[in-house]
């Protein structure tokens, strides 16, 4: 690393700049105007401001965080009024640019409206930029007054604002949860009451507060029991837990367990691709083919249409259906395992992606449709039933569900533990030190590759079942990369990693309708961010942790950059 | 190197030789039938070609960005099929100016040559800015780290031309200097597809004398070579990385521009499968080789639109057009299990 150089007010300004960049991006690819109707306090401020606000707050606070260390608490004033200002000055000029160049004729969403809706309410013109950059200003100071404080009380506010603003975001769902009085002195139609949003904050920053002051002391606290205790603290905790999770749907209503289904569905594919990427090493983006398997199976031995299927197989039951279903995911798992396994590193990548891709043509092509309905799909899938029961509504299908994450969160638990889970993980590291240990490398891998597809197949089935009808849309390559995305967010090979994943990235943009045509664009950035400032995950596994950061250094484990030797040629 | 560790699971290699039988099988079987039914004239078939040649020349260009990119940074660059949609999309607002403004309809030729600036620029500085900002920071990163970044680049990239530009298809102009058709021996060429053929044709030179007569040309093939020795001769790796990816993007540019002139439309989900599809051709070819991407490019291209009506008409298989793309993965799949190292592949493995 270089040594240090004083940060000066041009380090200021870029980072300022950046975060114009970033705000002028969100304005023109349609956030701004977007959330603008969403409000966080009603008739006061709107997602979209907060938004904006926070592109000339983040660089502020970052630039007056290190402008502190050399500059003194007036440095820190100046370096964050810089960054503010500059942020905003790239919006003024981009609401100023948007009429006299006919920016709409390129692109779609520069309107007058966004005009309206960057520059201050009830300004126009050259005078609202200049109230815009003042605006910046002010928020800059008041990110650098913000590192003034000491560093706990500075944590707990920045925690605080960010609880509030996702609280009144999440209106529909904690509005069901929260007792309606206390709904109703918090939230109004559109956004947060002032009162509630200030009581609100104070009380999230107090409990922040006192949460990071307790924290070690609890830890200490749970260091010095007796392991007995100990034991019994875990065991009342996960009790307790389970015990939440099967009250949920009682707790959510039906919209909310439909979310929490779609989360259920993500996660049980999530912990299978978790063992193939994140336990194995092996990235397969062609995982949604399992997953179409699983459904398409149950789809097709289930349903009443498909004369010619019915003529062969007669129609079974969803439990009949299930078990075959999972058997074919695995199957196919296993024999789309046994060529792809051939290749390593970036080339199974795209082989898997190929199959994917091939899959869904055949699936769409008139030449399979007596058996697979073609375009059209299929309806009429059965619903699960038993015990004079049938599971119909979003409430009942989260129990199946919740089951089989808790198999899958058993089975792979239990997996990454096993001598099977050390060799993948050994395979992970390196292919070759592994062979040489005398690892029986098709054999692992083909494991992993079918422990993946059996979860998947299973998730495909309930899926289907729960849709009772099937288009092969659903199955596009947008889902693996979808799946991907959870674990990369969570914390490859992390379990809890997969579930704190799934419902970040496919929790949150169906309970934020208005994200939710934006959801691909920040699934991009977010997995660009990870990679390149926390390659871990939000929820690390352990062992991957001290693996990525000593990988930091110039790296030991890989020598060969393209990791193909063997297979391929050397480039030029 | 562990040859003798593989010798253990034959039954892998046997399962491969079976699926590969039984698809060439398929394939002579196929042909055949189709062959002697007659159902198709040797202008179709003429016509047929023709047609594969002009796609296969876009995939060519494309496939030239991501051998370069693979052979520099040994990284497949997924989001290189982006860096050809915003090209495409940087032409289509060019043309569509020209097109209002007249221009297009009296100086058609200096109109495509805008176009192809138009288009380069813009997919040169996506790809540059790819790089510097996604791309650099990871080179010493383990391996599955670029890549993931580079899935992210390729849906943020994406996404953002949705945003900017709408959901939509939009058509792109129509250059009636190029609309109509030719009549060389016994085909009809479409005069877009020469004009397809003629760029393609110059293009290729440039960027072979760029990389093998220039001073640049020869830091790119060092820094390919072995970046740190190159960075002791005092080549400025970071530069010529970044070089490397701004002619990656030119050539996906000039792509975009032959795209919208053919198949005439643009929209922000376009890059995606011509991407897969030049990845195909630059494995096909021999990743890392420049000839190697051309080549396979054009072969690709035939097969592509050849195959369906030669192999899957003849096995009976209705409206096989529908498996144009199936055609196309199935080709990348195979040459991964088969022959990793593409047809071009292997004398350069000898020399490097």
């Amino acid at each position: 690393m270089r040594t240090e150089r004083p940060f000066t007010l041009v380090d200021a300004a870029k980072l300022g700049l950046y975060g114009g960049i970033a705000a002028v991006l969100i304005s023109l690819v349609g956030m701004v105007d977007a959330f603008a109707k969403k409000d966080i306090i009603a008739g006061v401020v709107s997602m979209s401001q907060v938004l904006l606000g926070a592109m000339a707050f983040t660089p502020a606070l970052f630039a007056a965080t290190r402008a502190l260390r050399n500059g003194g608490k007036g440095g820190a004033l100046a370096a964050g009024a810089v960054a503010g200002a500059v942020a905003a000055l790239l919006v003024a000029l981009l609401a100023l640019s948007i009429a006299p160049l006919n920016l709409r004729a390129i692109f779609v969403n520069a309107t007058p409206k966004l005009v309206n809706e960057l520059l201050p309410v009830g300004s126009e013109g050259l005078m609202g930029a200049t109230i815009l950059v003042v605006a910046g200003i002010v928020v800059g100071l008041l990110a650098a007054l913000l590192t003034w404080l000491p560093a706990t009380l500075r944590r707990s506010t920045l925690i605080s604002l960010g609880a509030v603003t996702l609280i009144a975001l999440l209106k529909d769902v904690f509005s069901v949860i929260i007792p309606t009085d206390v709904g109703r002195f918090v939230y109004k139609s559109n956004g947060l009451s002032v009162e509630g949003a200030v009581v609100l904050f104070i009380t999230i920053l107090v409990i922040a507060y006192l949460w990071q002051i307790l924290q070690p002391r609890l830890n200490r606290a749970v260091d010095r029991m007796p392991e007995s205790r100990r034991r019994v603290l875990s065991f009342v905790a996960t009790v307790g837990l389970l015990a939440l999770l099967f009250a949920l749907p009682v707790l959510l209503g039906s919209y909310l367990s439909e979310v929490a289904d779609l989360v259920g569905f993500y996660i049980v594919m999530a912990l299978g691709l978790n063992v193939v990427v994140g336990f194995a090493g092996l990235l397969d983006l062609g995982y949604v083919a399992f997953f179409a398997i699983g459904a398409y199976t149950m789809a097709v031995l289930t349903t009443p249409e498909l004369p010619l299927v019915r003529s062969f197989i007669p129609q079974l039951s969803f439990w009949a259906a299930l078990p075959i279903s999972v058997l074919m995911a695995l199957l196919a798992g296993v024999f789309l395992g046994v060529p792809v396994l051939k290749t390593r590193g970036d080339y199974l990548a795209i082989i898997t992606l190929g199959f994917g891709e091939i899959i869904r043509l055949l699936v769409l092509s008139d030449a399979l449709k007596p058996v697979m309905g073609g375009a059209q799909g299929v309806t009429g899938i059965a619903r699960p039933e038993g015990f004079g029961m049938r599971a119909d509504s979003p409430q009942e299908f989260y129990y199946l569900i919740l089951i089989s994450i808790l198999i899958a969160w058993f089975v792979t638990s239990r997996l990454k533990k096993s001598r099977l889970g050390r060799a993948w993980m050994a395979i992970r590291e390196d292919e070759d030190v592994a062979a040489a240990m005398s690892i029986n490398l098709v054999g692992y891998k083909l494991a992993a590759f079918a422990t993946g597809a059996t979860l998947a197949g299973l998730s495909g089935a309930f899926f289907g079942s729960k849709l009772g009808s099937m288009v092969p849309a659903s199955f596009n390559v947008l889902v693996s990369i979808n799946v991907l995305a959870v674990l990369i967010v969570g914390g490859m090979g992390s379990l809890p990693g997969v579930v704190v994943g799934a419902i970040a990235l496919i929790g949150l943009p169906e309970l934020l309708r208005e994200f939710n045509e934006f959801r691909w664009w920040v699934y991009g950035a977010v997995l660009v961010m990870m990679m390149l400032y926390r390659p871990e995950g939000l929820w690390p596994d352990a062992t991957r942790e001290r693996e990525l950061l000593e990988d930091k250094e110039p790296n030991v484990i890989d020598e060969d950059p393209t990791g193909l030797a063997e297979d391929a040629t050397v480039p030029t | 190197m562990f040859s003798n560790l593989r010798r253990k699971y034959d039954f892998t290699d046997y399962i491969l030789w079976f699926i590969g039988a039984t698809l060439l099988v398929a394939i002579l079987y196929g042909s055949y039938v189709t062959l002697s039914s007659g159902k198709y004239t040797t202008e179709q078939w003429l016509n047929f070609i023709v047609f594969g040649l002009a796609q296969g020349g876009i995939y060519a260009l494309i496939a030239l960005g991501y051998t370069m990119v693979y052979g520099i940074l040994g990284m497949i660059n997924f989001a290189h099929g982006e860096f050809f949609m915003f090209g495409t999309f940087g032409a289509f607002f060019v043309a569509e100016a020209l097109a209002i403004s007249g221009f297009l309809e009296s100086n058609p030729l200096l109109s495509i040559i805008i176009m192809l600036a138009a288009a380069m620029s813009v997919s040169a500085m996506v790809a540059m800015l790819s790089e510097r900002i996604a791309y650099r920071p990871l080179r010493r990163a383990p391996r599955l780290v670029p890549l993931i970044t580079a899935i992210g680049v390729s849906y943020f990239l994406q996404y953002t031309a949705r945003g900017f530009f709408g959901s939509g298809v939009e058509a792109f102009p129509n250059v009636p200097a190029l609309a109509g058709s030719i009549a060389v021996g016994p085909i009809t060429m479409q005069r877009s597809q020469i004009a397809v053929f003629a760029a393609t044709g110059i293009l290729l030179l440039l960027l072979w004398l760029i990389v093998s007569k220039t001073k640049i040309g020869r830091a790119i093939r060092a820094v390919a070579e072995d970046k740190d020795a190159a960075a002791l001769m005092g080549v400025d790796v970071d530069r010529t990385i970044s070089i490397t990816f701004a002619l990656g993007g030119i050539m996906a540019g000039a792509a975009g521009v032959m795209y919208g002139l053919v198949f005439r439309q643009v929209a922000f989900y376009m890059g995606f499968v011509p991407g897969l599809k030049a990845f195909t051709a630059a494995v096909l070819g021999g990743i890392g080789n420049l000839a190697g991407a051309v080549l396979g490019g054009l072969i690709l291209g035939v097969i592509e639109s050849v195959g369906p009506s030669l192999f899957l008409d003849g096995i009976g298989i209705p409206s096989p057009h529908q498996l144009k793309d199936g055609i196309a993965f199935t080709v990348l799949v195979l040459i991964l299990i088969f022959r990793p190292s593409g047809i071009l592949g292997e004398r350069l493995s000898k020399r490097a």
